[in-house]
């Protein structure tokens, strides 16, 4: 089909977006006739209706609706007949390129961060071509035509829709490259900068958001699952013909690490796995005690000279900072493991064909082009023989990455030879989770005869790589002497990105180890890390800004102090304070104010920003007060909801309040930058109560009694 | 067979009278706006009305329901219509959405009761409806909101 053709039967114009060697950009329907691999990303329909593709994978951050609110600011679209729909989950035409390969993943806070670019220069070119069809039509130099929402205009009062241009439009054979004069300027923007509604959001007053665990397919039947309680083991044996025996139990499925069963409904596949008994082999994790562990083992990895580690940064000499030091400081911390508690649990429906050679597969995940793989890798299929239906995700956090669980229901769904629903109780999502690791830090520091710091030393202990990592260096902090290391351990117990996962323990760490040595000194926590750590300028302007929204050396009401800390996340930076209270009896902590002040470059959507990073903190707040999984003969002991205690309303700061320091840069992340610093601000804020500091996360209060009657 | 009345419209269902309502208003009656977080009665996504008054539909039997009126956030109104919706979306509470069936039915319920409630009813009152992506303070800013409003 030519292009004309094309064009006149879908009644459309369309651009399509392709890899060039480029990379992604848009392509005239003429390129992408010749090009393989291309897809339509903005068209529009005669009537004005323009559709944009957008690759958020909307777990309640917003992106769905930010990002191509990017798209349409650039190509200065109406923005109330834009409709939105999902990108298909194909990388190598949607995807943004991470360390030299292309992805969709909507992770480490980086959406916006990550495609911004590519999509402002996509909407750029739509807007040059609409101009130029307007200008030939005209017969007029395009120079000196100028576009409104959603038409192109000329001086002298003419204009043409854009549905009207998309009825009769050509589209050049090479779509028009853009420079920086293409792009609108700041000040005349229409969304980037101002609060859009969220697209996602009236479908979740009303019930009919669909999210995976909402679809219904023809003839579709139920399945659930029980994983080996030791993460790593398999199936043995079970007893399957009572469980096959009981009501409404179609089947068994052997998973790899698991057992599958397959029900008329949902309730009677419960039934049978509460029924179902299963001997397993032995699990990677067996006998791991998890508590023993980081209490005793970590310490003396730690303190091991043959350990192995990892030099994660290292910078001038540390030795000499040492040696030559006026006072050397040194600190211990801990964390325990967290879980996501992700409101929806893990689940998916697929579908295959009568010929069994090709799955449609219904998800919310955050990297769709990940689930295809790993989906198309349980079948033995190619990805291509994989249709990926993204679906809203009832909170992701880091868990829903990997495609797991579809790839469950897709292997059941083969079994079955029918749709299949895969629902994962509480239960196994929680004890089958994937956790943030539990770890154990040593920081030490040199200071030198004018008390500034010299010399610093950070290691972290634990299982977990990566994960155990992001946010221990201090590249914010220009001491001049640094050596940061890892020692790697192994336990077997499945680990994860946790919204932001390592920063909050290691930014934990840091931050409550500088107010030690602010204390010490007697120097105010922000002169400290100015005057005495040489903190970078954004440090100071965010520091600034966060002193004067809490009013930082003003008396706090009886029995309240506030405790302050750095939070660096995905290039952004912010400082945040808490104001803090104790009830020394019950030994229950309240942060009864919090001040976050950010600068994440260009903000695109401030409210929805705000929101997410208001969200951050409530996520990290909960995560410092209350969650712990704790694992003892390799079996985690939390089940629900009961034992893995949330943050509830009655928890929240009585106000929270989140500004942004104005900075001409391009976004950074800013999904994440909301919880790696509330543990340390609390930690010290308690400090400033009792002359006593919290190590060990979560403060429960337990642990706080126990601290302050040490 | 137990029959009730759902969203104001007759219904009866064929599952067994221990089956929980959630399972059968979402998978027998088809209507998946109330969700499934905990199957314990300890989150409160699954919250409904039996009678005017919100149950955790994840722990309510079928059988106790005959001649019961239940209401799903699919019968709250029939066009989002109610101030509480309306409130919801002026102050763009939902982020993730999956919990914010159930606080709407809970809010429902004590404004029907307390059309003026304070904030410190509203957070006695919403406090054991879990929201993980912690939307607590535009729940509050919501109710208050429609709670003038109304």
């Amino acid at each position: 089909m030519d292009r004309r053709q094309f064009l006149k039967t879908s009644g459309a114009l369309s651009f399509a977006i392709a890899m060039g060697s480029d990379g992604l950009r848009l392509m005239s329907e003429a390129e992408a006739a010749t090009a393989q691999q291309v897809n339509t990303w903005v068209r529009i329909a005669p009537d004005g209706t323009v559709t944009i593709l957008t690759a958020g994978a909307e777990m309640g951050q917003g992106s769905m609706t930010s990002l191509p609110l990017i798209v349409a600011e650039e190509m200065d679209a109406d923005w109330s007949k834009v409709v939105l729909d999902w990108a298909p989950a194909d990388p190598a035409v949607y995807g943004y390129k991470v360390r030299g390969e292309q992805s969709m993943a909507i992770v480490g806070s980086r959406a916006v961060q990550s495609y911004y670019s590519e999509l402002r220069t996509a909407g750029a070119q739509v807007r040059k071509v609409l101009i130029a069809n307007a200008a030939e039509k005209w017969a007029v130099d395009p120079k000196t035509l100028k576009t409104e929402p959603g038409f192109v205009v000329d001086g002298g009062g003419r204009k043409l829709s854009y549905g009207e241009i998309a009825a009769l439009a050509k589209v050049p054979a090479t779509l028009p490259a853009v420079d920086a004069a293409d792009f609108k300027k700041k000040e005349d923007y229409k969304f980037i900068g101002k609060a859009i509604p969220r697209r996602d959001i009236p479908a979740k007053v009303n019930g009919t958001a669909q999210y995976a665990l909402d679809v219904q397919l023809a003839g579709m039947v139920y399945a659930t699952v029980r994983h080996a309680p030791v993460h790593g083991g398999a199936p043995e044996s079970w007893n399957d013909a009572k469980v096959k025996s009981m009501k409404g139990v179609i089947g068994t499925v052997r998973l790899p690490d698991g057992v599958a069963i397959i029900a008329d409904s949902l309730p009677h596949a419960l039934a049978a796995r509460r029924a179902l008994e299963v001997k397993w082999n032995k699990g990677a994790a067996a006998g791991f005690d998890s508590e023993r562990t980081l209490e005793e083992t970590y310490a003396k990895v730690h303190a091991d000279p043959a350990a192995k580690s990892q030099t994660l940064d290292t910078k001038g000499d540390p030795k000499a900072a040492f040696s030559s030091a006026a006072k050397t400081y040194k600190a211990e911390f801990r964390s325990d493991y967290g879980y996501h508690a992700q409101m929806e649990p893990m689940n998916a429906v697929a579908r295959l064909n009568a010929a069994g050679d090709h799955v449609e597969v219904w998800e919310g995940t955050q990297d769709p082009g990940s689930s295809r793989e790993a989906i198309a890798k349980a079948l033995g299929f190619r990805p291509e023989q994989v249709t990926l239906h993204q679906c809203y995700m009832g909170g992701g956090f880091g868990r829903r990455t990997l495609g797991d669980y579809s790839s469950e229901a897709a292997r059941i769904a083969k079994e079955a030879k029918r749709p299949v629903k895969l629902v994962w109780t509480r239960e196994e999502d929680m004890q089958y989770g994937m956790f943030r690791p539990q770890s154990f830090q040593c920081l030490q520091a040199a200071t030198d005869k004018d008390g500034k710091v010299t010399g610093w030393t950070h290691c972290v202990v634990g299982d977990g790589s990566f994960l155990l990592q992001t946010g221990i260096r201090i590249p914010y902090y220009q001491v001049p002497n640094q050596f940061i290391e890892m020692r790697g351990t192994s336990h077997g117990v499945r680990l994860k990105h946790w919204r932001a996962v390592g920063h909050v323990f290691n930014q934990f760490a840091i931050e409550s180890f500088v107010d030690q040595m602010a204390a010490d000194a007697s120097i105010d926590p922000i002169a400290f890390r100015n005057e005495r750590m040489a903190a970078i300028p954004r440090v100071r302007a965010v520091l600034e800004k966060v002193a004067q929204m809490s009013d930082w050396k003003a008396p706090r009401p009886e029995g309240r102090a506030l405790g302050l800390s750095l939070s660096e996340r995905s290039g952004s930076i912010g400082a945040g304070v808490a104001e803090v209270s104790l009830d020394k009896a019950s030994g229950k902590i309240r942060v009864r104010k919090a001040w976050l002040a950010v600068d994440g470059g260009l903000v695109v959507q401030p409210d929805m920003a705000r929101a997410n990073i208001e969200s951050g903190i409530l996520y990290g707040l909960s995560s410092v007060l209350h969650e712990r999984v704790t694992i003892k003969g390799g079996e985690v002991q939390q089940s629900n909801f009961h034992d893995y205690h949330l943050l509830r309303m009655s928890d929240i700061p009585e106000s929270m309040q989140v500004e942004f320091v104005e900075r001409d840069a391009p976004p950074s992340g800013l999904g994440e930058i909301g919880n790696p610093w509330v543990g340390a601000a609390v930690a010290n804020a308690v400090y400033r109560l009792t002359g006593k500091r919290l190590t060990h996360m979560p403060f429960t209060p337990e642990r706080v009694k126990q601290t302050l009657s040490a | 067979m137990v029959a009730f009345k759902l969203n104001g419209k007759p219904v009866s269902a064929s599952s067994e009278d221990s089956t929980p309502l959630l399972w059968v208003i979402r998978d027998e009656l088809k209507l998946t706006g109330t969700k499934f977080g905990c199957g314990a009665a300890l989150c409160g996504a699954c919250t409904v009305h039996v009678n005017g008054k919100a149950v955790r539909s994840c722990t309510t039997a079928l059988g106790t329901l005959k001649g019961a009126s239940v209401t799903t956030i699919e019968g709250l109104s029939p066009d989002s219509s109610h101030p509480l919706q309306k409130a919801w979306i002026a102050e763009q509470v939902p982020q993730c959405g999956y919990c914010q069936s159930g606080q709407i039915m809970k809010a429902a319920e004590l404004l029907a009761a307390n059309p003026k409630p304070s904030r410190e009813q509203i957070v006695e009152h919403m406090d054991g409806n879990f929201c993980r992506c912690g939307t607590y303070h535009r729940i509050i800013a919501a109710i208050q909101r429609a709670s003038k409003e109304a």
